[in-house]
């Protein structure tokens, strides 16, 4: 596979995580549910954290979810949350992706 | 007759095996005289009409109309408030009596050019605004904070006293040396942010480029201008913010100033930049 296509399969790769919000979250949604979504999206966030590599828009994410949560708006809190988790899992697959493609840009 | 093929086809297969695995380190081996030269090349071969020196003027040596308006702010360069500042906080003695100029080699003038270096008892890289905050400390003073203000004053100072002077930067055959030398390459290269986007991204592949209205900089003698006023700050910024802009930009979360992979990815860069002369303190849109 060429360095473009690569790109290309990992840039489509982060739209797809960023964009395709689980159909769970377009259901009735609960406190538990908000709960379970913001410990799954925290400790993704974390994980990336400890990898140096956390986006700014997972952190954006994670703030709307949890104002969303304090106005009792738990659909949209669990939606948030859900994006702030594939952002940071987007996150930790870039970083681990660069771990060695970093080398293919170097000058030579 | 067969048994002697045989061996000889042993023989060969084993040599390009340990041929390749010999390149193969080689490739991986950290070699920064390599790394400055290709480097070099790659810029003066891609800008052949860019003076070599002219580089350190970033935007300006890659475009004539924005060179054009900043002969004309040089009249009356936005740095200048930072650099009397500067002049003056260097000259005041901390509350023991002692003074910045007691923390550098030639009493902190005309030394800009040799930051960053290697600390070979640490075993860390020590970038000038650093040294500058040790400095204060082992003082009893406060340190300041990295990104602007009092630190870009002094950072302002000291780069004026050393302008024209050569970066001088050494990498030790240290093994520790070595290991910041190449995790400062690895952090320039490296993607990074929603956007995907590494340092050399805008500052190896498209230097000269606009985005949005912004010309982007060459990465050789990136950091000889610092610190700089950035109209698009409204102020004087260090190194440090420099980098954690960048890192902003591109929807990263920034990491602490001077933080290890900062200050490596400053070293590195400084490396590249050897021979070209310091500049700073400068101004960029």
């Amino acid at each position: 596979m060429t360095k473009g296509a690569k790109m290309r399969r990992f840039v489509v790769g982060l739209a797809a995580l960023t964009f395709l919000v689980p159909a769970a979250a377009r259901a009735a949604s609960t406190e538990a549910d908000f709960k379970s979504a913001l410990a799954a999206a925290e400790a993704a966030e974390k994980d990336a954290g400890a990898l140096k590599n956390q986006w700014t828009t997972t952190a954006q994410a994670l703030a709307a979810a949890k104002k969303a949560a304090a106005g009792s708006d738990f659909a949209t809190a669990v939606k948030q949350a859900q994006q702030a988790e594939a952002l940071a899992k987007a996150s930790i697959a870039q970083a681990k992706e660069q771990e060695t493609a970093w080398k293919e840009a170097v000058v030579h | 007759m067969f048994g002697a093929k045989m061996l000889r086809a042993v023989f060969a297969t084993v040599g390009v095996l340990l041929l390749g695995l010999a390149q193969s380190a080689a490739a991986d081996s950290v070699n920064p005289q390599a790394d400055f030269k290709a480097f070099r090349d790659y810029f003066t071969k891609r800008f052949p009409n860019v003076p070599l020196n002219d580089f350190v003027n970033g935007p300006y040596s890659m475009d004539a109309d924005l060179r054009k308006q900043w002969t004309a702010i040089e009249d009356f360069p936005p740095y200048q408030f930072a650099l009397d500042k500067g002049q003056e906080m260097f000259a005041t003695p901390f509350k023991n009596g002692k003074t910045y100029g007691d923390c550098f080699a030639n009493k902190g003038i005309g030394i800009r050019q040799n930051y960053p270096y290697f600390d070979d008892k640490t075993g860390e890289v020590v970038t000038l605004e650093l040294a500058l905050n040790r400095c204060r400390q082992a003082n009893g003073e406060e340190p300041f904070s990295y990104v602007k203000d009092d630190m870009a004053a002094l950072t302002a100072y000291m780069a004026f006293t050393s302008r024209g002077k050569l970066f001088d930067i050494k990498i030790p055959n240290d093994p520790r040396a070595l290991a910041a030398y190449e995790n400062g390459k690895k952090y320039f290269y490296t993607r990074r942010g929603q956007l995907n986007f590494s340092c050399a991204s805008c500052h190896v592949q498209s230097p000269g480029e606009h985005i949005r209205t912004e010309v982007l900089a060459p990465a050789l003698g990136i950091l000889a201008a610092m610190p700089i006023y950035r109209s698009e700050w409204g102020g004087m910024g260090t190194i440090s913010r420099r980098f954690v802009t960048c890192n902003s930009q591109v929807r990263g979360v920034p990491l602490e100033p001077q933080d290890e992979n900062y200050r490596d990815v400053e070293y590195y860069l400084s490396y590249m930049s050897n021979g070209l002369p310091i500049s700073g303190p400068g101004s960029r849109p």
